[in-house]
């Protein structure tokens, strides 16, 4: 596994050489193999082993070709091109030594396509179609390979294998974690983990697309359909900031398989196995298929011109009976563009600016100052030229897979990675600095840079920020930062979902600002899924499309909870779950007068709570039924249509919004299509993009009052909507960790707790009962506690926690 | 989050003269290629540990040499000399490769299988020998041969195999 292929750029003129494939004359960069050429023009030379994403490993051999003045056959994917080089593709020494290739190929291969599940869409299948003889020569036995359990998403048949080995170079060279490996020689080669276990990347699933036979399958789609009884749609994954390209696979109008869609700009030719197997819940038994109502406590299934009648007659008796400000309405970051503009429109025609998509922050005391939207600061591609990336409260590799693979790039290029964390997390390659700390110690990290910045550049700090700061002296970690931030001319300081969620997240914010400006870095977020979309819609109580002023100012998403509204419209919401104080989320919704749920899923079935406060479910579409658009962190816009018409009686979100605003009496909602909504977004398109503060707040006081025990929330990558919740695969995998409660070894001592101890964590705002899970990774003065699952959701968002033995 | 358990830190299963004798490969490789000195590393610790590597001692090494436990695996199951089961006092290696066969190595092996009551991959009962096929040693100037711990004994015949089996303790 040696030389790298070269990237094909632009070729500098003087570093080119002229080949010629079957007679055609081409130009092609020094350097690059045979194959890159020809699949640059467009000529095909069979291969298995061989991708133009992985090393060049030429152990397949099926490239072989003919090449003037060779004395035999030449490997394509590992023959550099020579001034003058001649190849034949097509003649009958090519021709041989292929078929000879795929003669050795079958000698172990079962001829069993009609029960693999690769068949219809395997290469080696394809190829002996082409290549490989009627009579097979070979008399002995084959070859039978044990099948290994590889977890939840790959489903092995090992006899299939042919060893062409990028199932292990995926995994050591782009996902940075070696789980599969080769192990034995000659006939008793083995590809697998030698030990049973899992393979536990979040991008496993790619090792699926890249087998060319079928050893490695998906475990979800497997014998569930034949590729031919598919029918393919584009689509956008909806999961994460990245909008990842999908492939969307259905039958009979349900979505059977989803695969990636290359376009290099943002997924390259990947796919996290978020975006692969969550499909699986859209096909969930919970999915809501027809309106219903609460009447008199009971529920009951209706059309949807009474569904929206009631809708509309509840949020009209709370109005006149309390005032438009009495009303309030929480949007998902998964949502669509046009709905999350639709629905600020419905909220700020009815008089309330009370709209929000912002579920899992809790400070927002720096609303003014934010940027028209929090963004990724640059593209997903530059991100790779980083020389230097500082992420606070960010487990990239797991928040936003294809992000970290980005960042995986820039360190493989020689940056330093840096991270102010709340949990150790595992990164695939070794951070420059990195600071563990509970949510104060992280404020003062921060600070700590921030400090050791301005010394080093001989300025000095607002005095605002003097006063905050005045108790933080940086260690030496910190200096070690801000001297990597200093000495690199590409750095950035990228706030992850723990920075947003963090209990002060605005200083976390301003200190950022602060490091990024002193250290001559950009600023940047992670942001949630379509959130980009969100703020540039005007889902934000304080500013309207595009960042326009609104006038009055509504209360944010916290706000919301805190000081709980006499009606609620929730946008495919799951409250207790999408938000980080469930507890606080649940009696919210139990005390309001009406409730309007807008969403894909029946809660109560899946989530125990909303049955209960719901007055109205209406049936809204997922991603794949619905037209919409996601803007992605980078700030690009990504349309795309529904692959599936809508299950049951669901509606696409945008034509429920518009038809509450027409019954609602309200200008402007009479829309045809979509296109009309979408026009109106895009005369505002124009937003010059900054992710810088606009200006900068200081709290009084660094961080909130010390604690023995604070509880950190974080979302679990498998737990962060709806959809991903209810994929029962991806909720069988390791990134799917139990609901505990996680301390480390000197913490768990000094409380006298156990690894597996039942547990109640308790908190101002509730209770949750869980095991106790020892984890080495959790700084002293922390407890861990997964948000966005059931057992959990009583707990508070942040704060105070206590741990006692039941 | 990722709740893979954390395994215990395996490298002080490898003891401290390994330990400076696997430091000694190291330190003839530039500084990020560690992992270059997994041959000798494995070696010297099977030798530590009486002819064969544990999945433990492997997983020390892929520690010591900060590589993926997998790419230790990989080299261990793929050469002949790594043993990854107990073996016997005397590990006796014999060729079986070309010039070997061609000058009668079928016969030494059956005479060996004879003496000792075993089959190619067995071990004694008592604990005293292992025999192994082994592919080519490089030896075929003295065909047929065997290689026992570190003494290749060459121009073998059932006569010379018995009398080097009585000098064995």
């Amino acid at each position: 596994m040696s030389a790298k292929p070269e990237t094909t750029n632009a070729p500098p003129a003087a570093d080119t050489v002229t080949i010629e494939i079957d007679g055609r004359p081409l130009t092609a960069r020094k350097g690059t193999m045979v194959i890159q050429v020809a699949d640059e023009n467009g000529i095909y030379i069979p291969r298995f082993c061989y991708h133009k994403k992985l090393s060049v490993a030429a152990n397949c051999r099926m490239c072989l070709v003919d090449v003037e003045k060779a004395p035999k056959p030449l490997p394509a994917c590992a023959t550099p091109v020579a001034e003058g080089m001649k190849i034949f593709t097509q003649s009958a020494v090519t021709k041989t030594a292929q078929r000879g290739v795929m003669e050795f190929l079958l000698i172990n291969h079962p001829l069993d396509c009609p029960i693999c599940d690769q068949g219809g869409e395997c290469e080696l299948q394809d190829l002996a179609v082409g290549y490989g003889g009627d009579i097979s020569r070979f008399q002995e036995t084959k070859r039978i390979v044990k099948d290994k359990n590889l977890g939840s998403l790959i489903a092995t048949d090992m006899t299939r294998c042919i060893h062409c080995t990028r199932c292990v170079r995926f995994g050591q060279e782009i996902a940075g974690v070696m789980e599969l490996g080769a192990t034995g020689r000659g006939e008793h080669m083995r590809i697998g983990t030698y030990l049973e276990h899992s393979v536990d990347s979040e991008l496993s699933g790619n090792a699926i697309d890249l087998c060319p036979v079928g050893a490695l399958t998906s475990k979800p789609f497997r014998y569930t359909a034949r590729p031919w009884e598919l029918i393919n749609h584009e689509s956008v994954s909806p999961h994460d900031c990245v909008g990842a390209n999908l492939i969307v696979q259905t039958r009979e109008n349900k979505v059977m398989r989803v695969l990636p869609r290359e376009n290099e700009a943002i997924n390259e030719t990947w796919i996290a196995d978020r975006d692969r197997f969550s499909y699986q819940g859209l096909n969930s038994a919970d999915r809501l298929r027809v309106p219903m109502i609460r009447v008199k406590g009971e529920w009951q299934e209706t059309d949807w011109t009474s569904a929206l009648e009631f809708a509309v007659s509840g949020l009209r008796y709370v109005i006149d009976n309390h005032g438009a400000g009495e009303i309030g309405a929480l949007a998902a970051p998964h949502c669509t563009l046009e709905e999350f503009y639709l629905l600020q429109k419905l909220m700020r025609g009815l008089g309330s600016g009370n709209v929000d998509h912002r579920l899992r922050q809790i400070d927002f005391s720096d609303d003014a100052h934010m940027p028209v939207f929090p963004w990724l600061g640059r593209s997903i591609e530059e991100l790779e030229d980083l020389q230097a990336a500082l992420l606070i409260g960010s487990n990239v590799r797991k928040d936003q897979p294809l992000l970290g693979l980005r960042l995986r790039k820039a360190h493989a290029r020689g940056a330093a990675v840096m991270a102010i964390n709340p949990v150790d997390y595992e990164f695939s390659y070794a951070l420059a600095q990195k600071v563990i700390a509970t949510p104060n110690g992280m404020l003062a990290a921060l600070g700590g840079v921030v400090k050791a910045l301005a010394a080093l550049k001989g300025t000095s700090l607002p005095g605002e920020a003097e006063a905050l700061l005045a108790g933080v002296s940086p260690g030496e970690t910190e200096r070690a930062m801000a001297e990597t931030l200093a000495a690199k001319d590409n750095a950035a300081v990228l706030l992850g979902p723990y920075a947003a969620a963090h209990p002060q997240s605005a200083t976390v914010r301003v200190l950022a600002q602060l490091i990024a400006e002193l250290g001559g870095a950009g600023l940047g977020y992670l942001p949630a899924a379509n959130s980009v979309g969100a703020w540039f819609a005007g889902c934000v109580p304080h500013r309207g499309l595009a960042g326009a002023a609104t006038g009055t100012t509504g209360r944010d998403a916290f706000a919301m909870i805190k000081e709980p509204v006499k009606a609620y419209v929730l946008l495919g919401v799951e409250p207790e779950l999408d938000t980080l104080d469930g507890g606080r989320t649940r009696a919210a919704m139990a005390g309001a007068d009406f409730v309007v749920m807008m969403t894909p899923f029946k809660p109560g079935s899946g989530t125990d709570l909303c049955l209960d406060c719901a007055n109205v479910l209406l049936p809204m579409a997922p991603f794949t039924e619905t037209a919409g658009t996601f803007v992605n962190g980078e700030g690009r816009l990504q349309r795309f249509n529904g692959v599936a018409a809508p299950l049951g009686e669901t509606r696409p979100g945008w034509k429920i919004l518009r038809v509450l605003g027409t019954l609602c009496e309200l200008e402007g909602f009479a829309y045809d299509t979509i296109d009309e909504v979408r026009a109106e977004l895009d005369d505002a398109a124009a937003v010059t993009p900054s992710a810088d503060l606009t200006g900068k707040v200081f709290a009084k006081q660094l961080g909130g009052k010390e604690v023995d025990l604070a509880r950190v929330a974080e979302v679990p990558l498998y737990a962060v909507d709806g959809i991903v919740r209810r994929a029962p695969a991806l909720q069988r995998t390791v990134d799917t960790p139990e609901a505990g409660a996680y301390l480390n070894a000197a913490e768990a001592a000094k409380l006298g707790l156990n690894d597996g101890d039942r547990v109640r964590v308790r908190m101002i705002e509730g209770d949750a009962e869980v095991p106790l899970v020892i984890d080495a990774r959790i700084p002293d003065g922390s407890v861990w506690v997964p948000a966005g699952y059931r057992e959990t959701s009583a707990l508070g968002a942040q704060g105070p926690a206590t741990v006692s033995k039941i | 989050m990722s709740t893979q358990p954390k395994t215990q830190s395996t490298a002080e299963l490898i003891s401290a003269e390994s330990r400076a004798g696997i430091d000694r490969w190291i330190a003839k490789y530039p500084p990020e290629q560690r992992q270059a000195a997994v041959m000798a590393a494995l070696s010297i610790v099977q030798e530590q540990n009486g002819g064969w590597l544990s999945t433990a001692l492997m997983d020390a090494v892929a520690e010591y040499l900060n590589m993926p436990p997998i790419a230790v695996y990989e080299v261990a199951t793929f050469y002949s000399m790594y043993e990854l089961e107990p073996v016997g006092r005397h590990k006796i290696c014999v060729c079986t490769n070309i010039s070997c066969m061609l000058c009668g190595s079928g016969g030494i092996v059956e005479h060996l299988q004879n003496t000792l009551g075993i089959k190619l991959g067995e071990t004694t009962a008592d604990g005293k020998y292992t025999l192994k096929e082994v592919e080519c040693l490089g030896a075929c100037v003295g065909a047929p041969m065997l290689q026992i711990g570190k003494q290749y004994y060459e121009h073998l015949t059932p006569e010379k195999v018995d009398e080097i089996l009585s000098k064995l303790e």
